[in-house]
């Protein structure tokens, strides 16, 4: 190897200068390999906290006042003239929330993206969806059962149509958030390849030098191997250190999040598929099994006993989900039980009995209360689980920026370092 | 129980006085050929039920049991206390919900009620469940039921698992089409239209038939979709049981029946094949509820604002 550098270069000025390169080179490289890999992340890690996690969430929130809007929507009709102030303050609520969600993702996404789709295709369903609702409330005031089969026709637009194009916009935000992850999350194996390959060569050259000068430190050089060896180990601690947060926001939030939204919609389609039984007063026994294959998805297969077995999506979310959401979940739990029991007793009695177990305006033993109840647990759980991505995701952005330029900042060093260590020798040729 | 005691008695003292005319009328009543003299003095605006063939459609009624409350059946209901009726709830002024009093109200509900009165003696001794189309007979044949009165027509398939009462009504088919559209009859009602009927109903297997033209046969759940699609546009003609076309131009000004009245049928209440003194009852207060004016009071409350002042047309 010796032999083959002095063949290349001949007189020993020139070995030192084209080492000079090489170390100046490699060390430059390093930074600008580091800088850029790592900003990439941090750009990514931006993104996941202020862009696609928030439109992810946006997404869901989206489903979820869409399924919402249509289960109040349902009470509301069954109550008639009795319906709570509240519960038509809950349904105007979740329309408003809906638009505004879709304009805010409709301005945050660009036009050509998948997403962009979807959105257009709700705006142009939610005011149709409103007046069908209202349709069916005008028809009804009126003592028509025309207004029940409008809010069932109502029901079906937003159970056919809407709810699965809004499961489309879901799919699509969760793709990009998955992808600004796997970016975020990516170890940098390129930078620190470049970086331990500069190391080495510092390392070798002073070896060379110590070998021929008897010199045993060269300061600049010294100080440039020193450099890189900071600059390695923030790269490495750093990143590491991110792609642990990204991890856990990834693992403990999203990803039990994405469960745990499954389990509140699928809640909300039970109790849907729950009002309009009642709404079809008895014209229709599809929502019936409607009812079964929700509850069956929530809470696991009835057993025998009206119990229920296997869990479903009620024990799935619970799954590397934080503790306070894991709590929260288990109190989910415990409550189906009297939502599936009040469910049971109305489908045995008649109807007058049955509405009132269902939506009773006054009662407590409602299964409208026991969805409630469930509903809000649910809303506590997520709310746990978006605090956990927020608190672990929150800030790897600013600290890998921090290692971006505090990296190059070091390879600069380090060239400076490189130039200061090898100038000295070349100077005792002149 | 003292008030169930004396209606006992006058069902009894009744079933005496019309002993004679059950025995030769009842089957008289079942079956179609006492139509054919009101066709004449329909009038114009009212639909016209022409003849039905006299055999095929299996609306005539075997002759039962005389009526009495020592039946094995009606004891039964007596010792619960209560006649449990399945009905529909979302037919307006047939059986129906009304939102305002949360009662359910119309022609049905009434004669189940006089039916309750007649077995139990009192009109509120009743429990009216609801039962879908396609479980009316399974109702009635598992028992979660003693009766379904429910804008039910009398047909051969059916009798093969349940038993009718006599014919309390007569129907068909008709069209709804919007006011303005030219339906002077139900194939000029249909030609080149987009028409829609409810699954699994008489109307889906009419229009299936080749030679109506219409342009698309939209299929629903519910008879009442088809007006809901009908006020949306979608669909331009409906074709539905005519008891139910009539409560489907009561709920909206804006269309009404057209065509005449195709595939004649007539409605009766649906029981047990075993309950036979039940049955005997049913009719004996058929009977009664015609004599003494309460069927056409029901009419006149229900129905002739939809269907016609004269409720000649429908008369079993």
């Amino acid at each position: 190897m010796q032999q083959r550098l002095r063949q290349l270069t001949g007189t020993a000025p020139a070995r030192l200068r084209a080492a000079g390169v090489v170390l100046t080179v490699l060390v430059l490289l390093f930074g600008a390999l580091t800088a850029w890999q790592v900003s990439t992340r941090a750009q990514a890690a931006d993104r996941m906290v202020t862009t696609s996690q928030p439109l992810s969430q946006d997404a869901a929130e989206i489903y979820r006042s869409l399924a919402d809007a249509d289960t109040t929507a349902a009470s509301a009709f069954l109550l008639a003239g009795d319906a709570p102030p509240a519960l038509r303050e809950r349904y105007e609520r979740d329309l408003a929330t809906a638009a505004e969600l879709l304009a805010r993702a409709a301005a945050r996404t660009d036009a050509s993206s998948e997403a962009q789709r979807w959105v257009a295709a709700l705006n142009r369903q939610l005011p149709q969806y409103a007046g069908l609702v209202e349709s069916a409330r005008a028809n009804d005031r009126q003592g028509l059962p025309l207004g029940g089969a409008y809010q069932r026709y109502a029901s079906k637009q937003m159970q056919g149509t809407m709810l699965p194009d809004a499961q489309k916009l879901v799919e699509a935000e969760n793709r990009r958030l998955d992808q600004d992850y796997s970016v975020a999350a990516d170890f940098p194996w390129t930078a620190l390849g470049f970086g331990l390959l500069a190391l080495g060569a510092l390392v070798w050259c002073q070896v060379l030098l110590l070998r021929r000068t008897n010199r045993v430190f060269n300061p600049g050089l010294l100080a440039a191997s020193a450099a890189v060896l900071a600059g390695v180990f923030w790269l490495s601690g750093g990143t590491l250190s991110a792609v642990l947060d990204l991890e856990d926001a990834h693992s403990h939030g999203a990803a039990p999040l994405r469960v745990l939204n499954k389990a509140r919609i699928e809640a909300l389609q039970s109790r849907t598929a729950e009002n309009l039984d009642l709404v079809s007063r008895g014209g229709s026994d599809s929502y019936d099994k409607d009812w079964q294959k929700y509850s069956t998805a929530l809470a696991g297969d009835q057993s025998s006993d009206g119990g229920r077995v296997n869990g479903g999506t009620l024990a799935a979310a619970g799954w590397n989900a934080p503790k306070d959401a894991q709590a929260a979940l288990e109190q989910a739990a415990k409550l189906f039980p009297a939502w599936s029991t009040r469910h049971r007793k109305a489908e045995e009695s008649d109807y007058t009995a049955a509405l009132q177990t269902v939506v009773g305006p006054n009662g407590t033993e409602t299964s409208e209360a026991a969805f409630n109840a469930l509903d809000e647990q649910l809303g506590k759980a997520a709310a746990a689980e978006l605090a956990v991505f927020e608190r672990s995701a929150h800030g790897v952005d600013g600290g890998l920026t921090g290692l971006a330029v505090g990296a190059g900042v070091l390879a600069l060093l380090a060239a400076a370092g490189v130039a200061v260590g090898l100038g000295r020798r070349l100077a005792e040729y002149r | 129980m003292v008030k169930g005691e004396s209606t006992v008695r006058t069902v009894r003292t009744r079933a005496l006085v019309v002993a004679a005319a059950l025995a030769a009328g009842l089957v008289g009543a079942g079956t179609s050929h006492g139509v054919p003299g009101v066709v004449a003095t329909a009038p114009a605006a009212a639909p016209q039920v022409p003849a039905a063939e006299p055999t095929g459609d299996c609306s005539e009624q075997t002759p039962a049991a005389s009526p009495s409350l020592n039946g094995r059946k009606v004891q039964e209901i007596r010792a619960r206390g209560t006649l449990v009726v399945g009905v529909d709830q979302n037919s307006y002024n047939w059986g129906f919900r009304n939102p305002q009093s949360g009662q359910l109200e119309g022609f049905d509900i009434e004669l189940s009620r006089a039916i309750a009165k007649a077995v139990l003696g009192d009109p509120g001794k009743i429990t009216f469940r609801t039962v879908t189309t396609p479980k009316r007979i399974e109702a009635i044949r598992n028992g979660t039921v003693d009766l379904v009165v429910r804008t039910m027509t009398i047909n051969c398939e059916r009798r093969k698992d349940i038993a009718f009462s006599a014919p309390y009504f007569s129907s068909g088919q008709r069209l709804v089409v919007p006011k303005s559209a030219k339906a002077a009859t139900a194939a000029e009602g249909l030609q080149g239209k987009r028409a829609c009927a409810a699954q699994q109903s008489s109307s889906e297997t009419e229009l299936k038939k080749p030679g109506y033209g219409t342009s698309s046969v939209t299929i629903v759940e519910n008879q009442l979709d088809c007006l809901v699609l009908m006020q949306l546009g979608k669909v331009d003609a409906t074709l539905t049981d005519s008891t139910l076309a009539a409560a489907q131009a009561a709920q909206d000004p804006t269309v009404r029946l057209g065509g005449e009245t195709i595939i004649p049928a007539k409605m009766g209440i649906g029981l047990k094949q075993e309950d036979t003194d039940l049955a005997a009852l049913v009719n004996q207060v058929l009977l009664d509820y015609r004599a003494n004016g309460g069927w056409q009071a029901a009419y006149d409350r229900w129905l002739a604002a939809s269907m016609g002042t004269s409720s000649a047309p429908y008369l079993p």
